[in-house]
């Protein structure tokens, strides 16, 4: 499967990464030999098997409603590349 | 009721509408971590390093909310669904810490099922509910507190949220408001979530579209979003379905779109931010192993199910003689409802599932009459809640024995009310130190009755002349004699009996 | 004692414990080692003063009687695991700086333990890799040299390369790792040491910078079998706060190296001998088959038919997977942020800044095949494949109790030599990637030298939950392979 230009862009920013210009060619060209690599699965007959979802043939395990956990703010945001007055902080999203 | 139909120049129009509700689960701590759901903390005091997407955490499912989720999807009387998978909803924004959104997608834990709407005629209409699904809470996004940042609080991030989907089924403003309406109070009446709009802990998405009348197309529909208030809800749908219309009819064509609801300017407009169409790449989530519940579990819910207001306004329609209209209004909310059983049956036991109480209860009639009037009032005039009521039932059903034994007038049980709400004492007391019992003594309101008729000669010949209606000026007269206090039946009958003859 | 950097696990718990020397003492003797063998870049951060804080009070333990499975023994953590107070970065720029206010369950469990870290170990960026080349810290060396040019720097294969170097050079007695196609268990064959990567759900996941999901497991690195077992006995165990780990008990594993194999049998898998196969490769291979037989076990030929899929499958879920799990890293909460007009423009530049290229190209092909339209075909169609994979092997182990296979098509490669190519790279797994598809546990031991004197590594593949007759297993072959080469100047 070939990917062009435009379908990389497109993943790209659905991914949230910036490609530069220059970089789109050759991009495109790995993500295409990659593609064609893992096509070769459309060869495999899978009628009537089910998708593996899990390893171990467990079920969720469920835990108590009960509080154990946050009352740390410091902690939360002391990794923070910008924070104020107990938020974090980003570029102003306007809707 | 009416149709809702919007006349445009090529013809006419109605309008389909899908509401997509967001409830606040009730619960002590969030869906997957064990951080606190409470409203109003400092913002990210209540958060988990799971809530905060920080690396290697992982999510951890909360028994509660699952069967949270599985008691509203037996209250809609939708299929619960025993296996039931959590999905990523993979998109960038702010709040939305992990880059995705936990929620179901292929398989939800909750159906089909429905809800009744109670239309103002006291008829009903069965509205199609499509699903109901667990999933995250983002968090809170602050716009307005800086000019070029904005402020991220994480507290609501994680917390547990009921998406409950209805089919295409509503038809109008006003069908929407109902089924909201409605929602909440069934929400309320399980507890699994407090349906306060404006606290955010319900919000609602409108899917609005329109197409000629009598057509059975489905057209583009526009989403607005995180509506959070039924009113306002109204107004989008009503200002969003015109603009539809007046698309269609300048020969334009509505694109799919996300909006928002302005409530300042009363319209809707396209969400700059998500103009790009959004690819949520759902997957099963791989932290998450299938949820698997027991048909015990579901049975030991359901089996634990309240009296929900469909069911109880129709007992209290069968057993208290109450019209829908009234019915409907009592059954809003279960304290009301309860209040009023308590008021109506004498006692302040449990009416669980509306078992049959021993007979030696009062006039459910003149209970619902209370309720709805006397009491109702004072409700909103004090600004106090059900909670909190301003006069509780055992006294309010205490003031109705009164009436009932002859000891109080219905008028001047007005009167006392009024102090009951004011004092907060029982009718008894109160009665005792005013002195209000009414008179019956027929001696007494004789004498009264005589008085003014001797001091109003003329006026008794008008009545005698024909203008019974003056008689009310008498009986006025009469109970200002007697400080109100004077049975109003016999005042009437003798004043009835003295003047006409 | 002539050299306690020498020692295994095993042996300085013994020594340890008859007080022959301290915890200090072996500690310092291995921070000497880190310092000498800096150039090999395994570490990305050294924590000396911690370490020897640790071993004063791993002494005091010890004289009060209350000493733990791995009290005072040196090792060393792969930074892909959230140390609290020590900075974490899965070798990404993006994650520079970040300091967690959190331990990883099982890093936690073995500091508990009393086994003193040494240091954040290299690895390729965010578990991306077959070779340690991807690091945003630069590459790592294999202390192994060629005999044919000694000059040469060769890679220690990935993603936990830095934990292999270290441990083959002797720095740390042991080392964490973590293994999703293979990067356990490749870099301990590139390095002539020994790794397992358990069954999945052994190992708790909580705290460790996830990869893929459904594949990420934690184990254990270090010379022999037996420090293997001892490791993953104080690793292993149930986590509450690891919806996928498994509620089940784990095991002496120790005790399961009874050196009796007899009336076992060993699958071989006929998929495995490619035509293409190095010839020094199948002789390994075929050496261990005689070593297994000669101590009593019966080798049997078996099929793993989707074998030859199973690199296109991984390549479709583990980027999807990962394409979703590191959407976290956005410069917003923690790490490097690089500033933008819009919060979309600080994202884009922040990960593209953040991330290398491979890690950036599996977050592409991730997100691709999860796309509208492309998920039917590819990633439900992968996850299909994937059961037909784990079916494979639960058919074989109807009638064999434990696989064995090469666990790397070729020895140590060099630096910067290979390829340009991404999928040619990912030929490097072609042996391992198949049991973490079935989420069964792996082990490699190494089991002979190439002609260029470089270290071959054997894989012992078992059934879930049985470590106990993989480790019995490799414990003999181990016995057998008499593997006492070290790497240069060591």
């Amino acid at each position: 499967m070939s990917l062009d230009k435009a379908t990389v862009r497109n993943i790209a920013n659905l991914a949230r990464i910036d490609i530069r210009d220059e970089e789109l060619d050759h991009l495109a060209g790995e993500l295409s030999n990659i593609m064609t690599f893992v096509e070769q699965l459309s060869e495999v007959n899978t009628d009537g098997i089910e998708p593996m979802t899990s390893v171990a043939a467990m079920t969720l395990p469920m835990r108590a409603d009960v509080i154990t956990d946050g009352a740390q703010p410091e902690a939360v945001l002391a990794n923070a590349p910008e924070a104020e007055d107990g938020f974090f902080t980003v570029p102003k999203v306007v809707e | 009721m009416a149709s809702y139909i919007l006349q445009g120049e090529t013809g006419d129009w109605e309008v389909v509408i899908g509401l997509e509700v967001h409830a606040q689960v009730i619960s002590h701590s969030k869906l997957f971590s064990g951080a606190a759901t409470e409203f109003g903390a400092e913002p990210n005091t209540q958060v988990s390093f799971v809530d905060a997407g920080f690396p290697g955490m992982l999510p951890v499912i909360n028994e509660i909310c699952v069967e949270q989720a599985v008691r509203t999807g037996l209250g809609l009387k939708a299929r619960i669904n025993l296996t039931s998978v959590f999905a990523r909803k993979n998109y960038f924004y702010a709040d939305l810490p992990q880059g995705y959104q936990i929620s179901q997608f292929d398989k939800p834990i909750g159906g089909e099922g429905e809800l009744i709407l109670d239309l103002p005629d006291g008829s009903t209409r069965t509205v199609g509910i499509e699903r109901l699904h667990l999933e995250q809470d983002a968090g809170k996004s602050i716009h307005d507190m800086h000019p070029s940042k904005s402020f991220i609080d994480l507290n609501r991030s994680g917390v547990a949220l009921m998406e409950i989907v209805s089919k295409p089924d509503l038809r109008s403003p006003e069908e929407a408001g109902l089924y909201l309406t409605k929602l909440r109070s069934i929400l309320r009446y399980l507890g699994t979530c407090d349906g306060n709009m404006q606290e955010g802990s319900m919000r609602c998405d409108a899917n609005v579209s329109v197409r000629p009348v009598g057509s059975t197309e489905l057209r583009t529909r526009c989403e607005i979003k995180n509506v959070n208030s039924i009113r306002y809800v109204q107004q989008a749908i009503e200002f969003e379905a015109r603009r539809h219309v007046e698309v269609y009819e300048n020969n334009g064509t509505i694109s799919q779109e996300t909006r928002l609801f302005d409530s300042v300017k009363t319209e809707t407009r396209s969400m700059r931010s998500k103009e790009q169409a959004h690819d949520y790449r759902y997957f099963p989530d791989p932290d998450l192993l299938p949820l698997v519940i027991a048909q015990d579990f579901v049975d030991g819910i359901k089996a634990g199910l309240p009296e929900l207001p469909d069911a109880k306004k129709a007992r209290f329609m069968a057993e208290y003689g109450l019209n829908a209209y009234d019915a409907g209004v009592l059954v809003a909310e279960r304290i009301s409802a309860d209040f009023f059983e308590t008021v109506a049956r004498g006692s302040a036991a449990t009416h669980d599932n509306g078992r049959a109480k021993p007979a030696g209860g009062r006039d459910a009639k003149i209970a619902c009459n209370w309720v709805m009037g006397d009491f109702f009032a004072a409700l909103n005039a004090t600004g106090k809640t059900m909670e909190n009521p301003p006069v509780s039932a055992q006294d309010l059903g205490a003031l109705i024995d009164l009436i009932g034994d002859g000891t109080l007038s219905g008028r001047l049980a007005k009167d006392v009310f009024a102090l009951m709400v004011e004092t907060g004492k029982a009718p008894a007391v109160l009665v005792e130190e005013k002195g209000l019992k009414q008179v019956t003594d027929t001696g007494a309101i004789e004498a009264a009755v005589d008085a003014v008729i001797a001091a109003n000669p003329d006026k008794v010949q008008q009545v005698k002349d024909g203008k019974t209606t003056l008689l009310g000026w008498f009986v006025g007269q009469v109970m200002k004699a007697t400080q109100g206090k004077a049975n109003p039946a016999m005042v009437n009958e003798m004043l009835a009996r003295k003047v006409l003859g | 004692m002539s050299n306690l950097t020498d020692l295994t696990l095993a042996e300085g718990r013994d020594h340890l414990a008859k007080g022959e020397f301290t915890a200090v003492e072996l500690t310092a003797a291995h921070l000497k080692a880190v310092e000498a063998r800096r150039a090999i870049n395994a570490f990305i951060v050294e924590t000396p003063q911690q370490a020897l804080e640790e071993a004063k009070a791993s002494d005091l333990r010890r004289r009060a009687g209350t000493a733990g499975a791995m009290d005072g023994l040196p090792i060393g953590i792969k930074d892909l695991f959230c140390t609290k107070g020590v900075q974490t970065t899965a070798a990404s720029h993006i994650l520079e700086g970040f300091i967690p206010p959190y331990e990883s369950t099982v890093s936690g469990k073995l500091k508990a333990a009393g086994a003193i870290s040494l240091g954040k170990l290299n690895l390729d960026e965010f578990a991306m890799g077959s070779s340690n080349q991807t690091s945003a810290f630069g590459a790592v060396e294999n202390p192994w040299k060629r005999r044919s040019d000694p000059t040469a720097k060769l890679v220690p294969g990935g993603s936990s390369g830095g934990s292999a170097a270290a441990v083959a050079a002797r720095m740390v007695m042991a080392a964490t790792g973590t293994d999703t196609g293979g990067s356990i268990r490749q870099p301990a064959a590139f390095c002539g040491i020994t790794g397992i990567k358990p069954t999945y759900g052994r190992c708790s996941r909580w705290g460790i910078v996830a990869f893929a999901s459904s594949l990420d497991q934690a184990g254990p690195m270090a010379r022999t079998v037996r420090d293997c077992a001892i490791m993953l006995g104080v690793m292993a165990g149930f986590d509450p706060k690891d919806s996928t780990s498994v509620n089940m008990a784990v095991p002496d594993f120790e005790t399961a190296l009874t050196g009796d194999i007899r009336g076992l049998k060993i699958g071989i898998p006929k998929e495995y001998r490619p035509a293409g196969l190095s010839d020094e490769v199948a002789k390994v291979w075929d050496q261990g088959i005689q070593w297994l037989r000669a101590a009593g076990a019966t080798p049997v030929e078996i099929s793993l038919p989707h074998t030859k899929y199973a690199l296109a499958t991984y390549y479709i879920i583990a980027p999807a997977e990962c394409s979703s799990n590191l959407a976290r890293y956005d410069g917003l909460r923690f790490g490097r942020r690089v500033p933008g007009k819009t919060l979309d423009e600080m994202y884009a530049l922040t990960r593209a800044a953040g991330f290398g290229a491979e890690v950036r190209r599996r977050i592409l092909i991730g997100t691709y095949v999860l796309s509208a339209g492309y998920y039917d075909a590819y990633y439900a169609k992968a996850q299909k494949v994937r059961r037909l994979i784990a079916d494979d092997f639960a058919k074989a182990f109807e009638t064999v109790d434990v696989i064995l296979t090469p666990t790397a098509p070729s020895a140590a490669f060099g630096q910067g030599e290979g390829t340009d190519d991404p999928v040619t790279m990912w030929l490097n797994d072609v042996f391992t990637i198949p049991t973490s598809m079935a989420g069964l546990p792996g082990l490699s031991l190494p089991a002979g030298l190439s002609a260029d004197g470089l270290p071959l590594g054997l894989q012992l593949i078992g059934r879930p939950f049985d470590e106990e007759t993989v480790f019995k297993v490799a414990g003999v072959m181990e016995t057998a392979a008499n593997f006492t080469a070290k790497p240069e100047g060591l």
